[in-house]
């Protein structure tokens, strides 16, 4: 249950968003992906959950080419992501986004519903109750019926968590889930990436805030100019001399 | 709706004919319920999907036409004409569906508006078909055995059958993972995506359910009025669907069924309050004064009020 992506190029027009990058992602492990704005992160995770369809290079999951699928077929295969900008269902309730992160859990056809099977009511309640459970994971426990965009920024961002959640990935990828948070909902958010870690789900994670990404990570992968200029353990990471350069020289981006 | 208004509205409903006994008033109120139909399936796609289809009269036209020419021109009983109505109509629901599959927002308007165009000048050029806009005189009225349900009273009963159906139909779907499903494409597409909603799925298979709905509409109403023209095409139809949907509230149940009521009802009532030339106008203005003081619709507002009152 390996993600490989290899020799990943996407150009949009004349330029190179990705030049050819390769990079693996190990079952049960949390991985961060990093670089300055424009390295082509959000490029390569709209790559691999089939938003974007690649120049050239190869993407597997388990095995199996991830290349041309739809999103949603690419979310039944395990992969689910999340967005760099708050993406929720706005006029909905915070129960019901969550009850449609479940669509996959649930099995009623057309069919079925329109004859209103019985056993259907018993699947909404099993529904119901995997929703509300989330939600409590998540910490919205008291927000279960606000609408959603109603909600402050941060827990707009704890229900999309949830959303993804519903979907059972098996990898999920975070796309800057700090972004816009305050320090204590950063804490909040690096904690339950642990604990989804620790529910058997593989965490692939791109983040700017530098203490967020060495303190979870177990592998990180720095982009530059849409390559690949290191991997490794965090640790290895800060003391990268390409990587200290790209960071403070080229760019100057905050750290 | 609490559980006494629904029983009173039921039983206000099944009665309706004894104590409006005027035919005049009767025929206001199944024209209303052949709209309430054509309503509860043009908010399938616009309430609960998003995508505004203006081609609507089309479906309604197509069901008119299989009806009428089927008893007509093949001599078949109508009842299954009628059901070949709506699996014709359901099947154009596909085909549109199909043809607007990665269209969204006023590009999947324009593919409906041009479907419903292609439609209508067929309807009028292809005489040894349609008769053209002569149209097509005489079709029958439906009969239960050896009731033939010619009169008011009895086509009433079959407009109020078809309205529960309708409605029992869009209700199952709406609150289910299906209509969850819709609602997920109006909300928030690339987010419904990437939790595994296949939207294009879904999106033809509203399109299919509220075309084939349309579709029973045309067919009820080829039935009741006995005559079908090109007229049925109207772009009128369509606007006249859209008003009602966005005046009761899209994307509530019961939205679509008030509005149609309404606004069957107010042009006959302008035109017993005042002269001809300030009909249209009366009209336009209660409109605007509606849209005005209730954008979202009737329904979702009396709903605010009541969680009002009741916090």
């Amino acid at each position: 249950m390996t993600l490989a992506v290899r020799d990943l190029a996407v150009q949009f027009g004349g330029v190179a968003a990705l030049g050819g990058v390769s990079f693996e992602v190990r079952p049960g492990t949390i991985t961060s992906v990093i670089g300055p704005n424009g390295s082509g992160k959000t490029t390569a995770f709209n790559a691999i959950t089939g938003y974007l369809r690649p120049t050239r290079g190869a993407i597997t999951y388990d095995g199996a080419s991830l290349a041309g699928l739809r999103p949603s077929a690419i979310a039944r295969r395990g992969v689910v992501r999340t967005f760099q900008k708050t993406s929720v269902f706005p006029t909905l309730s915070v129960a019901d986004n969550v009850m449609i992160g479940l669509h996959l859990s649930g099995t009623a056809g057309v069919v079925a519903v329109l004859l209103g099977r019985r056993r259907l009511g018993e699947e909404e309640r099993r529904l119901a109750a995997e929703a509300d459970a989330l939600v409590e994971l998540v910490g919205l426990g008291h927000r279960r019926g606000e609408v959603a965009s109603g909600l402050p920024y941060g827990e707009q961002r704890l229900v999309e968590l949830a959303v993804a959640l519903a979907a059972r990935p098996r990898l999920l990828l975070l796309d800057e889930p700090g972004a816009g948070m305050t320090g204590a909902e950063k804490a909040t958010v690096s904690a339950l990436i642990r604990t989804i870690r620790g529910r058997g789900i593989t965490v692939l994670l791109v983040e700017h805030d530098m203490r967020m990404v060495m303190g979870i990570s177990d592998t990180v992968v720095v982009l530059h100019h849409g390559r690949v200029i290191a991997e490794g353990p965090p640790a290895a990471i800060q003391a990268h001399p390409e990587v200290i350069r790209a960071y403070l020289g080229a760019t100057g981006e905050r750290a | 709706m609490t559980r006494a208004a629904r029983v009173l509205g039921a039983l206000l409903a099944l009665t309706l004919p004894f104590w409006l006994q005027n035919p005049y008033y009767l025929h206001v109120v199944i024209m209303a319920g052949i709209f309430g139909v054509l309503s509860l399936s043009l908010n399938l796609l616009l309430g609960y999907t998003g995508q505004l289809s203006l081609g609507h009269a089309a479906f309604f036209g197509i069901g008119a036409y299989t009806s009428a020419l089927l008893t007509l021109s093949l001599a078949w009983p109508v009842w299954p004409a009628m059901l070949a109505a709506v699996a014709l109509t359901a099947l154009s629901g596909w085909i549109i569906g199909r043809l607007a599959l990665k269209l969204r927002g006023a590009y999947f308007v324009l593919v409906t508006i041009s479907f419903a165009g292609v439609v209508s000048l067929v309807s009028v050029n292809w005489m040894e078909l349609t008769n053209g806009p002569l149209g097509l005189p005489g079709v029958p009225a439906p009969a239960l055995g050896p009731w033939s349900l010619r009169t008011k009273t009895a086509y009433y009963y079959l407009v109020l059958a078809a309205v529960a159906l309708s409605y029992l139909v869009c209700a199952r779907l709406v609150n289910s993972r299906i209509g969850r499903a819709f609602l997920a494409l109006r909300e928030n597409e690339p987010l419904a995506e990437s939790v595994g909603v296949d939207v294009t799925h879904y999106l033809v298979l509203a399109a299919v359910v509220s075309a084939g709905l349309a579709g029973l509409g045309g067919s009820l109403y080829a039935h009741y009025t006995r005559f079908v023209s090109p007229e049925v095409f109207l772009f009128t139809y369509t606007v006249t669907m859209v008003i009602m949907v966005v005046a009761g509230g899209k994307g509530t149940l019961a939205g679509p069924l008030v509005g149609a009521l309404l606004f069957t009802a107010l042009p006959e009532a302008l035109r017993l309050a005042t002269s001809w030339q300030w009909q249209m106008l009366a009209y336009g203005v209660l409109l605007l004064l509606l849209v005005y003081f209730l954008p979202r619709g009737i329904v979702p507002a009396l709903r605010g009020l009541r969680g009002r009152r009741a916090s």
